[in-house]
């Protein structure tokens, strides 16, 4: 193994200066009488929504932090995660005196539903068979997910969050709450984000499902009940997408064409010649630990129907017309999943729907997955920002 | 009523931020690492937006708490709705526009009122530079040699005033500075051309 990158990748190396907050591992079910209706038409129900909070939520509740995940992460930001052990994946930004205080700051993260941590999805029972949903689970959205989000705000009985926080698919998250429910955001920070998913992004994303879908263990979906799991397409899933996460720059860096404990060609396909290669079946190994096939299908799929201009009249703008809440926008210099363009498209239209913005570009080789690594400016901009908004709202 | 400030803060942002009423919308384009927006919101309680070019500056400004965004002045104004500030400031950044015209002309779209300040290129020290040296003159407001400096418009207080009647903006108030003098001019002409080093200027829509 070469030098590891970010928690997108699941190989980051425990810093054992930064100590994880205490963590509340939470589960609630919302009943027959609270259905969540779906973009495609749908009511789903019963809603499960698991989710972490770490720090206390003060007494006029105007604290609360929403962190939303990106495609493969979960609710565990900040704690160990309870399946593989490893470190909480925003470790280095949430927890006591860090950008995201738990020291100040209620912080909430809830798997998204259609995840595999607990929230309702497709490894979750359908109650209607008693078997695991499979694809009988409903197509969800992004716009999905934040309703259900907004369920448990209600749950807690937190009517506005003081700051809505997510990098890539969590970014579109906060977009969506910020343009859904602009009363109940009162900060927003979308990250390495796309108001759209653009065809070169679904294109990605088709790949890692095909892959999935073409493993003989994937049963047409209804692995779990033949006792399989289809690790070998989801593994090639994410070793194709986390691809994207990364920059040439980056591979360069790391990788080149560097050998893996050899001197000279193999002139086989058994064992990875490169160290890249390696690398890539490393991550796709341990991905499958930790993610399930189906929700991967899901997730990609509510990614790919994102469109916000669309529903909207074809105007990003109208969006978000009239809207109170501070955004920070943030992109990074060499990432091509969702490049500086994409974020600026959201700029664009947060200025000429008058909404006060601020928007920085990070410059760094670490690509898309940098918004999870160690990048001081972004640090610096961040705490600034949340900084300001804490004083505009009332925090001390 | 002029602003208390401590002697550290450049003058030129110190007579921009006089014009400016307490409590207004301001928008400043190419407002740097945010001097002049920290000023307005600490001493005039505005509410502050900038456009900044350079990235280092933009995240300066984030980082104290500033709204900004990267922008450039000659392309990203067409974003703004229309009256939607009540200031539009373009501090000592008009002669390093690529068409100062076209900036001028977003800007009253964008805000009742504009505030333009810049280097005059006919104060007496740059006329006489010229005159005795034959070089391009670099002075206190004009630093860097020609083949370093950004500044690719420059103009005189005159040439200023020409603009002004062609973009049929009229002039509220007018600013002269010179060393760490600031004085009113109510009609400026060629004295005042003379005088100022630097000219600051609040408009409105004729």
């Amino acid at each position: 193994m070469s030098a590891a990158t970010g928690a997108h990748t699941g190989t980051a190396p425990p810093d054992p200066r930064l100590e994880a907050p205490e963590a509340r591992l939470e589960t609630v079910t919302f009943g027959p009488d609270k259905p969540l209706r779906l973009d495609s038409g749908e009511n789903l129900s019963p809603v499960t929504l698991a989710y972490n909070t770490y720090g206390e939520l003060n007494a006029d509740k105007s604290n609360a932090v929403l962190i939303c995940h990106a495609l493969t992460m979960d609710q565990h930001v900040a704690n160990a995660h309870p399946q593989t052990g490893k470190p909480g994946w925003w470790l280095r930004m949430v927890g006591p005196g860090r950008t995201i205080d738990t020291d100040r700051f209620f912080v909430i993260c809830p798997n998204v539903i259609g995840g595999c941590q607990g929230s309702s999805g497709p490894t979750e029972t359908n109650p209607a068979t008693g078997k695991p949903y499979g694809l009988d689970f409903p197509v969800i959205t992004i716009a999905d997910m934040v309703r259900a989000q907004a369920m448990l705000l209600d749950h807690l009985g937190i009517e506005t969050l003081f700051c809505a926080i997510g990098g890539s698919m969590g970014g579109m998250q906060v977009l969506e709450w910020a343009s859904a429910y602009p009363e109940r955001v009162f900060s927003a920070i979308p990250m390495a984000t796309a108001a759209r998913h653009s065809a070169q992004n679904i294109a990605f994303h088709e790949v890692g499902r095909q892959a999935i879908m073409a493993d003989p263990d994937w049963h047409g979906g209804t692995y779990l009940d033949h006792g399989t799991r289809p690790t070998k397409g989801l593994a090639v899933a994410r070793m194709a997408a986390h691809i994207t996460y990364l920059s040439e720059t980056a591979l360069f860096r790391k990788f080149d064409r560097n050998l893996q404990d050899r001197d000279t060609l193999t002139y086989d396909f058994g064992a990875p010649d490169f160290q890249i290669e390696s690398y890539l079946r490393h991550q796709g190994m341990t991905f499958v630990d930790r993610f399930d096939a189906n929700s991967y299908l899901y997730i990609t799929r509510a990614m790919d129907y994102f469109d916000l201009a669309a529903v909207h009249g074809g105007v990003l703008a109208n969006a978000f017309k009239g809207t109170k809440t501070r955004f920070c926008v943030v992109s990074f210099t060499s990432d091509w999943h969702y490049p500086t363009a994409y974020n600026k498209q959201i700029v664009h239209a947060l200025i000429a729907a008058g909404a006060n913005v601020s928007f920085v570009e990070i410059e760094t080789d670490k690509g898309h997955d940098a918004f999870l690594l160690d990048e001081p400016v972004m640090d610096d901009t961040l705490a600034g920002f949340i900084a300001s908004a804490a004083r505009q709202r009332g925090l001390t | 009523m002029a602003l208390d400030t401590n002697t550290q803060t450049r003058i030129d942002l110190i007579a921009v931020a006089d014009l400016v009423q307490e409590g207004s919308r301001v928008l400043d384009v190419g407002c740097g690492e945010g001097e002049l927006l920290e000023l307005l919101r600490d001493k005039r309680q505005v509410d502050g937006r900038g456009v900044e070019l350079s990235q280092a500056g933009v995240n300066a400004c984030v980082a104290r708490g500033l709204s900004v965004v990267q922008g450039d002045a000659d392309r990203d104004l067409g974003d703004y709705p229309d009256d939607s500030f009540d200031y539009v400031i373009l501090s000592q950044t008009i002669q390093a526009t690529r068409n100062p015209r076209e900036v001028l002309g977003q800007m009253k779209r964008i805000g009742r009122r504009v505030v333009v300040s810049f280097p005059n290129f006919c104060h007496w020290k740059i006329r006489l530079q010229l005159l005795l040296s034959g070089r391009m003159p670099v002075t206190r407001t004009l630093a860097d040699e020609w083949y370093d400096t950004p500044n690719i418009h420059l103009c005189t207080v005159r040439d200023f005033l020409d603009l002004c009647e062609t973009e049929h903006l009229a002039i509220e108030k007018t600013l002269m500075l010179a060393g760490e003098k600031s004085w009113t001019e109510h009609n400026p002409g060629a004295r005042a051309n003379l005088r100022a080093e630097q000219a600051v200027f609040l408009l409105y829509r004729k």
